[in-house]
């Protein structure tokens, strides 16, 4: 627990003299040994944190009084490379920002480039993007609960959802031959359709999937380790968390109902029914919670989306910006034409500056991208959540114990690859 | 004009040059001087109410006089809308108003635009590299005479600079 009241600089009695009044020894002080602050440095190569992050805690005692963290380490110039490519060029590049859930970085980037572009995407293709999308936010707090718990200490959480988080991973496989690297979102659409063995499988995985989280839940929500570490650790107030641009689960944990899907409407979402969860305390618990009432409203999602999507086109039908049929790049000439010019010159976007946030599982995932017309982009920032959140971690962690950092950056959800770029 | 762009230029006549809208975004260009005081007056009024910070980025445009363009981007959720601030700040004297103030998260950002673009800001607590390494002298990497393929030590791969 945070204890503000409390001072921990002790007085500097290092001159003192040891004294021993005869007749009362038991009023003997003691002279504190020296009283210094501990510089420790956490990082870069530590298991917890989740990449390559070094934090340089400052220490009194066990308590934390001052945490600097020094990024960089995973800085590949993402931002400088996107300026030198394409904007269909730029796809893969997504995957490598949050490696994790790549699926996400490529709807948001797509979704912002689409925006640029002011293109509509055909209605199967909304709900196809929605199903993957959540398939995606479910593999990545399976796997955020999988490492938060082992951080913590609670090993076994850890083996259950990765078991399960495999069996997604494989569906990926087959979708778009890739686990990880996934490159699936197209701009104006998808690289291709579900085939009914894919929708079979994926709903045998909904009726699977329920009961194994509240197997997971069972062994948290009872466990007085994972509860002590958990409950009113890294309380951050809404006002706060708003004002350091925090996101996703990490602001709805302080009670702020900020979720993109509901505020911006977009892709099929609209029409599905689900619920925001939101927190009370701000703290780590609160957070954990939110992220495993999110896995049932997923799964919710997902099963409403299969109901109701029609057939119909996958891809926007916008020649001079969309990618024709992958089949008819095989075997017609002017459709393969039209792809490698599509690729090696890009389109010609009109020149502007676009903003377009989208709810990744870890909080808002943003593009800005500015054109000055050409294929492209003159100027691509991309507003990463992790960045973001670890902007807030001084101010998150002053005041508890070492111990506590972990379970700090394992609240953000924290990846390295996306906080660097 | 948008209410909110036309609000802002009856409060600081002095200070507002350009409204745009465009594809849904509101961006507004002050002038370098009044940055902060119609920061705080976005996060101050009642009306516009700007809590949420977005993000802090930067633009470079070698060609024009006032070379560099800050970027900041903050919403009001309760209010439901997103405003862009954006100035321009010349090459000789390359120095804006933090808004660290005002939203505690343009700390981390601002920190990025000053090491990946070289703009300083003003009052900022704590202005050093935060992507880049801190001994790093090879200058601003998204700069656009920055050349893609680096500087430094990498001048002297025989192989990087041979011209096919």
């Amino acid at each position: 627990m945070r204890d503000t009241e409390k001072t921990y600089r002790f007085e500097d009695q290092r001159d003192t003299i040891y004294k021993v009044d005869p007749e009362h020894p038991e009023t003997a002080t003691l002279p504190l040994q020296r009283t210094e602050e501990l510089l420790l440095n956490m990082g870069p190569q530590h298991p917890s944190t989740h990449g390559v992050l070094k934090v340089i805690l400052e220490l009194e005692g066990e308590r934390l009084v001052k945490s600097t963290p020094v990024m960089g380490y995973l800085h590949r110039g993402v931002e400088k490379l996107a300026e030198e490519g394409t904007y269909h060029q730029f796809i893969p590049h997504t995957d490598r920002l949050d490696y994790v859930c790549a699926m996400y970085n490529n709807f948001a980037y797509c979704r912002a480039v689409e925006k640029l572009m002011n293109i509509t995407v055909p209605e199967r293709a909304e709900y196809l993007r929605t199903i993957v999308a959540e398939v995606q936010r479910i593999i990545g707090h399976q796997f955020w609960l999988g490492t938060q718990a082992l951080d913590i200490g609670a090993m076994t959480v850890f083996f259950y959802t990765f078991r399960d988080r495999e069996i997604l991973l494989d569906w990926f496989d087959e979708l778009c031959g890739a686990r990880l690297t996934t490159s699936w979102y197209r701009i104006g659409g998808v690289e291709r359709d579900l085939t009914p063995s894919l929708i079979a499988k994926l709903r045998a995985f909904l009726d699977y999937f329920p009961p194994k989280i509240d197997e997971y839940q069972v062994f948290l929500e009872k466990n007085r380790i994972w509860l002590a570490r958990t409950k009113g650790v890294a309380v951050i107030s809404a006002e706060d968390a708003l004002s350091f641009g925090l996101s996703g689960p990490t602001l709805r944990g302080s009670g702020v109902g900020y979720d993109l899907r509901k505020y911006e409407a977009y892709a099929a979402y609209p029409k599905c029914a689900f619920n925001v969860p939101v927190g009370k305390n701000g703290d780590t618990y609160d957070r954990y919670w939110i992220r495993v009432m999110e896995l049932y409203e997923s799964v919710k999602i997902i099963k409403q989306c299969l109901d109701q999507m029609q057939e119909g086109p996958i891809m926007a039908s916008v020649p001079s910006v969309t990618l024709p049929p992958k089949d008819r790049v095989f075997t017609n000439l002017d459709s393969m034409i039209q792809q490698f010019k599509l690729f090696s010159q890009g389109f010609d976007a009109p020149p502007g500056e676009i903003y377009c946030g989208t709810e990744a599982h870890k909080g808002e995932l943003g593009f800005y991208i500015v054109s000055t017309g050409g294929g492209k982009p003159y100027r691509m920032k991309i507003r990463s959540p992790s960045f973001i959140h670890m902007g807030a971690f001084d101010h998150m962690s002053r005041g508890y114990m070492i111990a506590d950092a972990v379970t700090i950056f394992g609240t953000y959800d924290i990846v390295m690859g996306e906080c660097d770029r | 004009m948008h209410p909110l762009a036309e609000r802002i230029k009856r409060e600081f006549p002095d200070g507002f040059v350009d409204a745009v809208e465009w594809r849904g975004d509101l961006a507004v260009t002050v002038k370098r001087e009044s940055v902060h005081a119609i920061a705080r007056f976005l996060r101050r009024d009642p009306e516009i109410d700007c809590d949420y910070m977005v993000h802090v980025s930067s633009v470079d445009w070698p060609d024009d006089e006032e070379r560099f363009e800050v970027v900041w981007e903050v919403q009001s959720i309760r209010k439901r809308h997103r405003i862009r601030l954006k100035t321009r700040v010349p090459e000789s004297d390359c120095l804006v108003d933090s808004l660290t103030d005002i939203w505690h998260g343009a700390n981390f950002m601002e920190r990025e635009v000053y090491d990946m673009m070289g703009i300083r800001f003003r009052n900022h607590p704590d202005l050093r590299r935060i992507l880049m390494p801190d001994d790093y002298a090879e200058g601003y990497p998204l700069r656009k005479d920055f050349p893609l393929q680096g500087k430094g030590w990498r001048d002297t791969f025989e192989f990087l600079n041979e011209k096919a």
